[in-house]
């Protein structure tokens, strides 16, 4: 009755926009899929447990570990890469105070940093230090430590309106 | 490293999943939200597991009001978990519980059914079930069954669960006006496991406390309870290290773990005062 499982999937999803699809091996992770299969070599695959985040991506509008979750369960997925979040500017801002804030060094993390931090200021509000620091716990940086990368999210925060909404609070927010 | 799979379905209902799982013939694994069967797979400690997906059942992800207790869908993720209004009023403990669980990007994945049948000594949602003396309901070939929480986790990575069922729910009893419910726990950085942990629940009918990350298995402190439900916390402390038997291991010694224990009672006792510790 085993025929019932396959060691093979078919998948049709959404990459960028873009529709794809696939058969994948039935263990093949999201990430591996993405980089190997589709070519998106942005995201990176490190740790492969799910603690670094350097595979992080968005999935139906989620930051996900890219290397734990299967390409199989992604089938009618909607998934973002930093490749596309850079094409369409969604994320221009926070690639620019990246810069501006030299937030990134090797660069290894920041595909990751990027799509995790997006995730926190796509809420909305403007996110205290501790709560920026809270939201990328689960993305490891080697190089530059975090100071620079929470002052990036910082400025980007406040830049898309977040100072408005501490002004609305009595400026509770405000740090 | 990479995952080895033997091969994969998905289920399209509770019924197919379990079909599925009975022609796996004893090789089959529940998959749901991944966050830590994945893992488990990628650092080969599972191999060959002919996965059942069951992360598209939509009728495990919700949570219904039942009257005296909620009743909530074993794919309910952690993060809604965090999130749901019904969660936040009824059983505080379970939201409050997601900050201390992994990182963002799994609590976006991971499931409280997952968390729960998956059974980790170290994670928050066995121990949290087991304070709110909560029900585990699995369904299996021959029909469906209710575990009571302390008699549900077994062992490291052990349950109840037989072979060929699925933890479909978990009911807990709702929050009585001026019940307390509260979780700490420590860890060296946010999402680590936690050194130890514990969480309070303090009811009419008196106290319960939990612990996880200090024993095989979540444990229920009932001379701890009994201590407090004689309004007795420096006989609480004393009795809560002689029940528990933590390890020892790189992270912390079993005497650390001890005294932390004490620690986060002290904590958790006060926070249901009112108070700081």
């Amino acid at each position: 009755m085993t025929e019932m499982f396959r060691d093979k999937v078919d998948v049709a999803l959404t990459v960028n926009g873009e529709p794809v699809e696939a058969r994948v091996p039935a263990g093949q992770h999201l990430i591996d899929f993405l980089r190997q299969t589709v070519g998106l070599t942005g995201a990176h695959a490190s740790c492969e447990h799910g603690v670094c985040g350097a595979c992080t991506v968005r999935v139906n509008g989620e930051a996900v570990r890219g290397c734990l979750m299967l390409a199989a369960q992604a089938d009618g997925a909607e998934v973002w890469t930093v490749e596309g979040l850079s094409d369409s500017a969604a994320i221009a801002d926070l690639q620019e105070a990246f810069v501006a804030r030299n937030a990134a060094q090797c660069g290894f993390c920041t595909p990751g940093m990027l799509v995790a931090a997006e995730e926190l200021l796509s809420q909305g509000g403007l996110p205290s230090r501790a709560e920026i620091r809270e939201h990328l716990s689960g993305n490891y940086c080697r190089c530059t430590g975090y100071e620079a990368i929470v002052d990036a999210v910082e400025d980007v925060a406040r830049a898309r309106g977040g100072e408005d909404v501490a002004r609305a609070r009595g400026g509770k927010g405000a740090a | 490293m990479k995952a080895s799979v033997g091969g994969y379905a998905r289920a399209s209902s509770l019924d197919h999943a379990l079909q599925l799982l009975a022609s796996a013939e004893g090789a089959g694994r529940v998959l749901a939200g991944g966050q830590s069967l994945v893992a488990a797979m990628n650092m080969r400690l599972s191999t060959g597991d002919l996965l059942v997906d069951i992360s598209r059942l939509s009728e495990l992800s919700g949570v219904s009001d039942e009257g005296d207790t909620l009743r909530i869908g074993a794919l309910k993720r952690h993060a809604d978990v965090g999130r749901d209004a019904l969660v936040c009023a009824h059983a505080p403990l379970l939201a409050e519980a997601v900050h201390y669980i992994a990182h963002a990007a799994i609590r976006n994945r991971g499931t409280i059914g997952g968390a729960c049948a998956h059974a980790d000594p170290a994670a928050e949602f066995p121990a949290c079930v087991l304070a709110l003396g909560a029900t585990m309901h699995v369904a299996g070939p021959h029909g469906s069954r209710a575990i009571p929480a302390e008699d549900f986790f077994e062992d490291v990575f052990a349950t109840a669960i037989e072979e060929g069922e699925i933890l479909t729910a978990i009911t807990v009893p709702k929050a009585g006006s001026g019940e307390a419910q509260v979780i700490e726990e420590v860890a060296r950085r946010s999402g680590d496991y936690a050194l130890a942990g514990l969480c309070l629940v303090k009811r009419d009918a008196g106290h319960r406390v939990s612990l996880f990350s200090v024993g095989p298995k979540p444990i229920l402190a009932t001379g701890a309870m009994a201590a407090l439900d004689a309004g007795d916390l420096d006989g609480a402390v004393a009795a809560l290290a002689g029940e528990l038997d933590p390890p020892s291991d790189t992270q912390a010694s079993a005497a650390y773990r001890r005294h932390l224990a004490g620690v986060l009672l002290r904590r958790a006792v006060a926070r249901t005062e009112g108070g700081k510790a």
